[in-house]
């Protein structure tokens, strides 16, 4: 489970100096269907190159693209779930540059009149979401690791043709750390869709960020420099939190902010300039005249509604205002898909638990101890959502204390034990017979005239070696506020 | 049947004779392969052996086809048989797949007698583009074929294939037909796969016959039409395709475009023209004039909307994944060489209009203008169809010129789809039929004239029976070229 997102939304634009910062992004979405966007060859990660091929996205003379009706499918469902506006009849139109990624010379995508647009996620507008097919791999042999300079480049064409959805926001963000939580919202809601893997160091999930900075309270845009394809929102983050603050000394400094594509190397915290080819290209956008206009059938709207689930936003909003969990936990929990279900697992074991106990078990004891046992991940866990249940259960009910909870969930997470065998094995339940604790507390103010004498004398801290004898003499199997009781009341007071 | 006359048939008859058994398939591959061997005319590209030619073929033996031989416009893929598109960039290319017009002939059982010679990547109207040299004219050897389809059109007219498929994206089958003084039909955009089809203009581009007569035309139309899944913008022709079997054109009316038909066209081509509108009258056809006022302005649409087509089209031919790579230092300097040494001038000079057309600040001025002309071709095609059943022209303004009369002047040689251009854009369904003789202008033996009727899209069926009727009344002997 990640960190931080429980800072709340967007923390404050404007930067101490005057400044604001102006964040737009475009996500890349592999979606994961079966087949390619426009052929019938298998989407694959990690093969050995060039077997996921065909005459069609090899750009062989003559072929003709088909699109992948489940592809479609996918962009209604990511258009549904950002409360998008369908276009009745989208276009398809083909980009043209030359590079070998792209081996017909142009890449299909839509242009004038995208699939999607004018949505919304959270406090973010979409402006657009559109379909386009992904370009082939490349790796560059030689000490450059790019192009230029490199022994030779080899193109890999099993990643040609894989279907995306490429999502433009408009530019709403204002700071690093928005574009993190937004991103990682996005990233949510498009997994519960289940129409992509969203990993971005699998490249299944790309985000770029065009930056730019305004002074505070101007309503116009600054010149914007774009972020390239980082992998991951938390370097997203550092770098866009970098290039405003570059933005800003330049600009204070009197220059002025030159647009180019920048890459932000985590490792250094440094931001290159990437060549600005963009800048001069001319794609040449031409409607796809091999494709008729997308026009979705009534049928499929219908259905892209239907099935779309609880999203992360509503379900946050859903366990603040009815389950009564607090916004950090509400968030931590929905926006990562594994937890949320997790956590309902949790909570569907013993209804008699408070939601808010059990989100505090969750995203606290629980994670915590992943976190220290070395595994944050919680698909490879030992702990069923059915165990931990029970384990929460016999802490609300008194039946072990919470400190002997805590160590019951080391050995669940360390080998996946059973928490009632725990509890029974080792004997950790409360001493609920009080005639019996009675019993031990006498004796253990007989064992100690020393502080027995102090507290009656007024001191009410020694009270303190008391508690621990009867809890050493019970193995913490006793109830703290119990013990208490049965002291002041032996001790007369 | 004496073994010299199995050529002589038209492919409907061969198959005639195939199916009652009079000969064998294997007699009448042989014969046709030796014609082809005899190949003077630079028509074919590839000849196929007996093995080679039966390759994929299923079905030998059923089916009014089966065994018929058929040769193939060297645009359409053929897996593991060389494809070039008659440019040098494809030289050594081999598909590792079929055009589904292919496949659909090898499963009517027709063996591919080989791939024919045509404007490289089918630009041009006299086949003199190709890399490979021109196909020259069965009717006289100094003169073009027409292009682009000029191989397969020389073939079938020269006796050296008994049909051919063609393309055509803005008169490349109809124009050939006419010039060599055969059948070519071009059918409704989308009624045949494309696919395979290597792309010139792809909103343009059809597939078609080029026959001998009438009958084969609406035969080979039958096999090849139909919706193909690999095609988004196929549908094919409700109904299918029978043999036509009209005799007369009684209630049927003509329109011609007396506009458009104003300037340019040769004395002798006119006279042809206005005796077959006479016999149209003499079959109970009734002639009317019509107005297409915007079709004059078809080839300037043309010729920007076909390069700008053409010029993404022809983006992949880059030396990475097949054809022909030039040595080179680095990927531009790749790109650049390959593509100078791989593609003729006419190519480059499409794909440089192409470039321009859709460049940033002019495609609205360009494209965008020239897609509204392409509209409202198409409105004057549908007014026209309201008061009568085909638009008739002459195919070509003149009839085969001389090989490097026009080769100096690109708007000169862009003017003989004049007549032709306007259905491409329309995406209309037109016909080219041999219509008589008449003299060249520059003097000569006489030369075919064809004669073209458009029908509204999807009517194929109608303009064959008309076209049928016409040809039976008119009698054009072709004999002439197909005996040397």
């Amino acid at each position: 489970m990640s960190q931080g997102a429980s800072s709340g939304g967007g923390t404050a634009g404007a930067t101490a100096d005057g400044y604001e910062a102006v964040i737009g992004l475009e996500i890349h979405v592999q979606l994961s269907t079966e087949t390619k966007m426009f052929c019938g060859c298998r989407l694959s990660f990690g093969d050995e190159p060039n077997i996921h091929t065909c005459p069609i996205c090899l750009g062989h003379p003559g072929v003709l693209p088909v699109p992948n009706r489940r592809a479609i499918e996918f962009g209604l469902l990511i258009a549904a779930a950002l409360d998008c506006e369908v276009a009745p009849r989208s276009i398809f139109h083909r980009k043209n540059y030359f590079y070998p990624d792209n081996p017909k010379a142009y890449q299909i995508s839509q242009f004038d009149i995208p699939l999607a647009s004018d949505g919304r996620l959270n406090e973010v507008r979409i402006h657009r979401a559109h379909l386009e097919e992904d370009a082939a791999k490349m790796i560059h042999v030689g000490t450059s690791g790019r192009i230029q300079g490199s022994d030779a480049s080899l193109v890999d064409f099993n990643r040609a043709g894989t279907p995306l959805v490429e999502i433009v926001t408009e530019p709403d963000l204002r700071s690093g750390a928005q574009v993190r939580e937004w991103g990682q919202l996005l990233r949510a809601t498009i997994k519960q869709l289940g129409v992509s893997d969203v990993n971005m160091e699998e490249g299944s999930l790309r985000c770029d960020a065009n930056v730019s900075i305004r002074p505070v309270g101007s309503s116009e845009l600054g010149t914007k420099t774009e972020m390239k394809n980082m992998n991951s929102f938390r370097y997203l983050e550092r770098g866009v939190e970098a290039e405003i603050e570059r933005q800003k000394q330049l600009l204070s400094a009197g220059g002025r902010v030159v647009q180019e594509t920048l890459h932000f190397d985590p490792s250094s915290g440094e931001l290159h300039s990437l060549r600005s080819k963009e800048e001069s290209h001319d794609y040449r956008y031409l409607p796809e005249p091999d494709l008729v206009p997308l026009a979705p059938t009534p049928e499929m709207l219908e259905a892209a509604a239907e099935s779309l689930p609880e999203l992360p936003a509503a379900r946050a909003s859903r366990y603040r205002d009815e389950l009564g969990i607090p916004e950090a936990a509400a968030q931590l929990l929905s926006f990562e898909t594994e937890w949320a279900d997790f956590f309902e697992g949790v909570l569907a074991h013993d209804e008699g638990v408070e939601p808010r106990v059990v989100a505090n078990w969750v995203t606290g004891e629980f994670a915590a101890e992943l976190r220290r046992q070395g595994d944050q991940e919680l698909s490879r866990s030992k702990v069923s959502a059915d165990s931990l249940g029970s384990l929460i259960s016999m802490v609300a009910v008194g039946r072990i204390s919470h400190a002997s909870g805590k160590s019951v969930l080391e050995s669940m997470v360390a080998e996946g034990a059973d928490p009632r065998q725990v509890v029974e094995e080792q004997g950790l339940e409360q001493i609920s017979d009080s005639g019996e604790l009675e019993k031990i507390v006498k004796s253990a103010i007989e064992a100690n005239p020393g502080p027995a004498e102090q507290v009656r004398s007024g001191n009410q801290k020694a009270i303190g070696a008391l508690v621990g004898a009867v809890m050493k003499e019970t193995r913490g199997r006793a109830d703290g506020g119990e013990v208490n009781r049965l002291l002041k009341k032996h001790l007369d007071l | 049947m004496a073994e010299g006359d199995l050529t002589k048939p038209t492919a409907a008859a061969t198959g005639l004779l195939i199916s009652s058994g009079e000969v064998s398939s294997d007699e009448i591959l042989e014969a046709w392969i030796e014609r082809a061997a005899g190949d003077d005319l630079n028509a074919y590209l590839w000849r196929a052996t007996g093995e080679q030619a039966q390759n994929g073929v299923e079905g030998s033996g059923s089916g009014p086809l089966a065994g018929v031989p058929v040769a193939i416009k060297d645009i359409f893929c053929t897996q593991g048989v060389p494809t070039t598109a008659a440019s040098k960039i494809l030289q050594g290319y081999l598909p590792p797949y079929d055009a589904t017009a292919v496949s659909r002939l090898a499963k009517a059982g027709m063996p591919m007698l080989g791939k024919m010679n045509m404007d490289e990547f089918a630009m041009g109207s006299s086949n003199e583009n190709s890399a490979y040299g021109p196909a020259l004219n069965p009717w006289d050897r100094g003169r073009v074929p027409g292009g682009s389809s000029g191989g397969s059109a020389a073939a079938v007219a020269g006796g050296l294939a008994p049909w051919a498929l063609g393309t055509d994206t803005g008169g490349s089958i109809r124009q050939p037909a006419a010039l060599c003084g055969i059948v070519g039909l071009k059918p409704t955009y989308g009624s045949i796969s494309r696919y395979g089809m290597i792309a010139f203009a792809s909103s343009l581009d059809q597939c078609g016959p080029i026959t001998r007569d009438v009958t084969d035309a609406a035969l080979l139309l039958g096999v090849l039409e139909g919706r193909d899944e690999m095609d988004s913008t196929s549908v094919g022709i409700s109904g299918g395709i029978s043999s036509p079997s009209a005799s007369d054109l009684s209630g049927l009316v003509f329109g011609v475009p007396v506009g458009l038909l104003g300037e340019g066209v040769e004395p002798g081509v006119r006279a042809v023209f206005d005796a077959t509108l006479d016999r149209i009258s003499s079959l109970g056809g009734k002639i009317e004039e019509i107005d297409l006022p915007h079709a004059g302005h078809g080839i300037s649409a043309y010729y920007v909307l076909a390069p700008a087509e053409a010029s993404t089209n022809l983006s992949r031919y880059d030396g990475v994944r097949y054809g022909s790579r030039a040595p080179s230092s680095g990927l531009v300097d790749m790109y650049e060489q390959t593509r100078s040494a791989g593609f003729g001038p006419e190519v480059k000079r499409r794909i440089m209009l192409g470039t321009y057309a859709l460049s940033s600040g002019y495609y609205d001025a360009y494209y965008g203008r020239a897609q509204r002309v392409r509209t409202m071709i198409v409105r004057d095609f549908e007014s026209a169809f309201a008061d009568v059943d085909f638009v008739v022209t002459p195919t070509s303004p003149s009839v085969a010129f001389r090989l490097g009369e026009k080769t100096e002047d690109p708007w000169t040689m862009y003017l003989n789809d004049l007549f032709t251009v306007p259905m491409s854009l329309a995406g209309i369904p037109a016909i080219s039929i041999p219509a008589g003789l008449a003299p060249p202008a520059g003097g000569g033996p006489d030369l075919p004239v064809g004669f073209q009727i458009a029908a509204p899209a999807f009517r194929e069926q109608k303009l064959l029976e008309a076209a049928f009727a016409l040809e039976s009344a008119i009698g054009f002997d072709g004999s002439p070229a197909r005996i040397p």
